[in-house]
């Protein structure tokens, strides 16, 4: 790949302080993603939901963000500030949360939340950014946009609101998304329906994807390249397809402990962890 | 729920309320007092018209008895008569309930206008001087007896600085110039185009509705910030900002939008306490609603009317519940669906 | 044991015994508190209270609180009357500090009227449910709508003023959010295990009530009468100042108010004075109250 990675990150750190001493969430994580779909998986409190949100500069206070190099193409996301962060959140990188339940505002319709996006980017009449909306309503494969549009989040389902949160984040056309658990808090069957959806879009824009989830089957099955997560640091890095190779112990205990259709398992083993593997041994 | 089931729970539970209501003042009236009796007849009455009087009010039938009868005439509108004003007690509460509205409703304006906004800065800008500025002034407002305030004010602003008219609801020589539509004297004069009565009304009403709207500002603000506080926190707001709305965008309209859900209550309550809190303020002032006239009613062991001003209150206190269930749909689209 | 070494077996994060892990759940809860600025100043407002109430008669002179003297009327501070005199020549100073004990009286005894009521409906609807629930919650909602300070007025007429009166008639309207607390409390912990291993061992449901579940019912409802206490005392000086509560020549705070209303553009501190602490007072609570709930929810969560 010769073309300048769409995102760039270096020795990413986020602490957040506390009374006996700071807790680093995330300690220097390094990678670059291309237009490929790139895979983070680990187990929760790894960090990985951490990283997603230092990516968009939605670290909460007090939390702190340092990096030696952060960018989103050309841009330097380390000292852009609050007001340069908003501009590019939604227009050139977005997120989408996990549980439409939580993740959508209730007292606003599906259709107005999706065309406010369209809105905080984009000049034009409140007419476009409604038919702008209803086009990606469609493009998710809502059948029917404008009777959804009009629709609370009470009011559609699970599998529904999280297509509705995808259209929501795609709407201004960014070209990083970052998915975090997109799928966990859905139904299996309507799992593969979503990531379909995601998976087409993805690739019909030609964007980078980052898919956070702590189910490494999927993950492997879905991503081109896998990162693996442990205590803030990123203990393995590999192709997807390469992942049965892998060489850290964290990486291959979480291999072992998965359920296998082929054979039985008498006893489940158990998932190791040695404190040396944080400090980047 | 189905709706028909929703209206039902509604109804069953303000009529419910409405039974305790009138069985509290039976009770205050009919069983506490001494001898209701004797304070017709006197003390120097024969056996026998204590006897004739007493079954003349109904005094000699069961308590069950007298409650029905009670609850029939309070359900006519009749509250017995007054013994100061020897008018039906309803008319004169008709008559002064309008100036306790005026003042009531636009302390409800000044409390809800400011503490709102005040308590979502506060949220916003929580653990920093702001939030801490704003805490103090609400803090002080909910500690302040509202009588003393009021007495503080009326030195302050009347006496000594002079930018506002002292007590009473008007000057003497504006009375009775505009005539009575809607019976809040600052609507009448617009409606009768007097400038002048508007002026003074005004000048009159600024001070005690100020007072009173400072103690709902400093309640409704803490409510709001903490509200929004929670809202803050959820999930849809990280949402907003990963949209790339603006700051301002998320907290006004998302988190606000939010927080009045559950507001309406809390604006409703405060509506309540503010005719409560009226009969302290209006004695203060000398404004003639209806707080004044219960405390007015009060020395002149004026049963009839105390009772009666006590249900009006406590009638008004349902109705606001009754709103306020109503106004949820109009906020939450989740009521909508179930209504 | 040294000072250190005391610090440590109260912050034990494995205490060895019951007592200790009490006591260090305790110590920690006042580390907490005492952290908190404004708690602190709420806690030294609400003991100074305490104290003055207690040691009244060794600050002021019990007999300048009632004593009239015409020919001291409506005196502006100085060395003998600090806070001035009032319209009948009593000196503001003493009847302020003797005022603080009719407060904590009043406020003392609304509370154990209010504590036993509501847990004595909260505790069964909670406990029990079904139609027990029903009949004592409706109970409760009823008193709940009422206006507060209109039906302490109507009772107060119906009863004759007095502070006893007044007693009767705050708790009357304010018990109901007691009621309602201690259910939701008692609800959560019906089906805990150490409930169920007590019926197994054989207890009695008034023995479950009274020793297992009352116990933690308890911190929540102080909690929220130490938030309430700041409005008992307005609402009761409210009352005072309407000439509901204690009757002259008691030194009440909101009657002293009101009797410097005819002289407050002349002689502005004989209001003010009885006016100032009642907020003060009333400040104190709130902050103090705000601690402890802050503390309380800290812990819970």
């Amino acid at each position: 790949m010769t073309a300048p990675p769409l995102l760039t990150v270096r020795n990413l750190r986020v602490t957040y302080p506390a009374a006996q001493g700071d807790i680093h969430a995330v300690r220097n994580v390094s990678f670059t993603l291309a237009r490929e779909r790139l895979g983070i998986v680990g187990e929760s409190g790894s960090g990985k939901s951490t990283l997603g949100r230092a990516i968009m500069g939605l670290v909460p206070r007090p939390g702190r963000v340092a990096a030696d190099e952060l960018r989103l193409g050309a841009i330097d996301l380390r000292n852009l500030g609050e007001s340069g962060f908003r501009r590019l959140r939604g227009r050139r990188i977005a997120m989408v949360l996990q549980d439409p339940k939580f993740a959508l505002n209730p007292v606003m319709s599906v259709g107005h939340q999706i065309a406010e996006t369209h809105r905080a980017h984009v000049r034009g009449s409140a007419r476009a950014a409604r038919r702008a909306a209803l086009e990606m309503l469609h493009a998710v494969r809502i059948r029917d946009p404008e009777r959804v549009f009009g629709l609370y989040p009470h009011q559609v389902s699970g599998g529904m609101g999280q297509r509705v949160m995808i259209a929501m984040m795609l709407i201004a056309d960014p070209e990083v998304l970052i998915a975090d658990e997109p799928t966990s808090a859905l139904d299996a069957t309507v799992q593969t329906q979503v990531l379909a959806i995601l998976d087409e879009l993805v690739r019909g824009r030609g964007m980078g994807l980052i898919l956070i989830s702590h189910n490494l089957p999927l993950v492997a099955s879905f991503c081109d390249r896998v990162l693996v997560m442990y205590s803030g640091r990123v203990v393995e890095t590999c192709g997807a397809g390469a992942l049965r190779q892998a060489r850290h112990p964290y990486t291959r205990g979480l291999l072992a402990s998965l359920p296998e259709l082929d054979h039985r398992r008498d006893v489940l083993p158990q998932l190791q962890r040695d404190p040396a593997w944080a400090e980047g041994a | 729920m189905s709706a028909v089931r929703r209206v039902l729970r509604t109804l069953f539970s303000v009529v419910l309320t409405f039974l305790g209501l009138t069985m509290v003042t039976f009770f205050i009236g009919r069983v506490i007092p001494i001898d209701p009796v004797l304070a017709i007849v006197g003390p120097k009455a024969s056996v026998e018209t204590y006897a004739r009087v007493r079954a003349e009010i109904g005094l000699d039938l069961p308590l069950p008895v007298q409650y029905w009868r009670y609850l029939t005439r309070v359900l006519h509108g009749d509250f017995g008569t007054s013994v100061i004003t020897s008018q039906p007690v309803l008319q004169d509460m008709l008559n002064v309930f309008p100036a306790t509205l005026e003042l009531a409703l636009l302390a409800l304006f000044i409390g809800v206008a400011l503490g709102v906004p005040l308590g979502v800065v506060s949220a916003t800008q929580r653990g920093r001087w702001p939030d801490h500025l704003i805490r103090l002034v609400s803090l002080f407002g909910y500690s302040m007896p509202v009588f003393w305030l009021g007495l503080v004010g009326l030195l302050l602003f009347y006496a000594k600085l002079g930018w506002v008219a002292g007590p009473g609801r008007i000057d003497v020589g504006y009375e009775d110039l505009v005539p009575t539509v809607t019976g809040l004297l600052t609507v009448d004069a617009l409606l009768d185009g007097n400038r002048d009565v508007f002026i003074n009304a005004v000048q009159h009403l600024v001070l005690p509705a100020s007072i009173l709207g400072y103690l709902s500002l400093a309640y409704i603000a803490r409510m709001t910030r903490s509200f929004m506080l929670g809202q803050l926190r959820q999930e849809y707001i990280l949402a907003a900002l990963a949209k790339g709305l603006r700051p301002a965008r998320v907290v006004w309209v998302h988190a606000l939008g939010n927080a009045w859900v559950q507001l309406i209550t809390v604006i409703a309550l405060t509506f309540g306490s503010l005719l409560e809190g009226a009969v302290l303020t209006e004695t203060v002032f000398s404004w003639p609603g209806l707080g004044l006239y219960m405390k007015n009613s009060l020395f002149n062991a004026d049963l009839n009317a105390v009772l009666g001003g006590t249900m009006l209150v406590g009638f008004v206190y349902i109705l606001l519940n009754l709103v306020s269930d109503l106004l949820y749909p109009l906020v939450d689209p989740r009521a909508r669906s179930r209504a | 044991m040294s000072g250190a070494g005391l610090r440590a077996w109260l912050l034990d994060p494995v205490p060895a015994s019951r007592r200790q892990a009490r006591i260090g759940r305790w110590y920690r809860a006042a580390l907490a508190f005492g952290g908190n600025g404004l708690a602190m100043a709420g806690l030294l407002i609400v003991l100074a209270l305490v104290l003055i109430a207690i040691a009244a008669p060794l600050i002021a002179d019990p007999q300048a609180a009632t004593l009239q003297s015409l020919t001291d009327r409506l005196q502006p501070a100085s060395w003998a009357h600090p806070f001035g005199t009032d319209e009948l020549g009593r000196d503001i100073f003493a009847r302020t500090v003797f005022g603080a004990r009719i407060t904590l009286t009043i406020v003392a005894l609304v509370g154990l009227i209010v504590v036993p009521v509501g847990l004595g409906i909260g505790l069964p609807a909670g406990y029990f449910g079904g139609a027990v629930d029903a009949v004592l919650m409706r109970l409760t909602d009823i008193f709940l709508a009422f206006p507060r300070l209109v039906l302490a007025l109507a009772f107060a007429a119906a009863l004759g003023p007095g502070i006893v009166n007044a007693v009767v008639a705050i708790a009357l309207t304010t018990w109901p959010p007691y009621a309602r607390l201690a259910r939701a409390e008692t609800m959560t912990r019906r089906d805990a295990e150490f409930v169920q291993a007590a019926v197994l061992q054989g207890a009695s449901r008034a023995s479950i009530l009274f020793r297992q579940i009352l116990p933690l019912c308890l911190p929540s409802v102080v909690i929220r009468l130490t938030l309430d206490m700041a409005g008992i005392i307005i609402t009761a000086a409210g009352l005072g100042f309407l000439g509901l509560g204690a009757q002259p020549p008691a030194p009440e705070w909101g009657a002293m108010v009101a009797s410097g209303r005819q002289v407050l553009l002349d002689q502005w501190w004989v209001a003010t004075i009885p006016g100032i602490a009642i907020f003060i007072t009333s400040v104190g609570f709130n902050l103090f109250g705000d601690g402890l709930r802050d503390v309380a929810d800290a812990r819970g969560a």
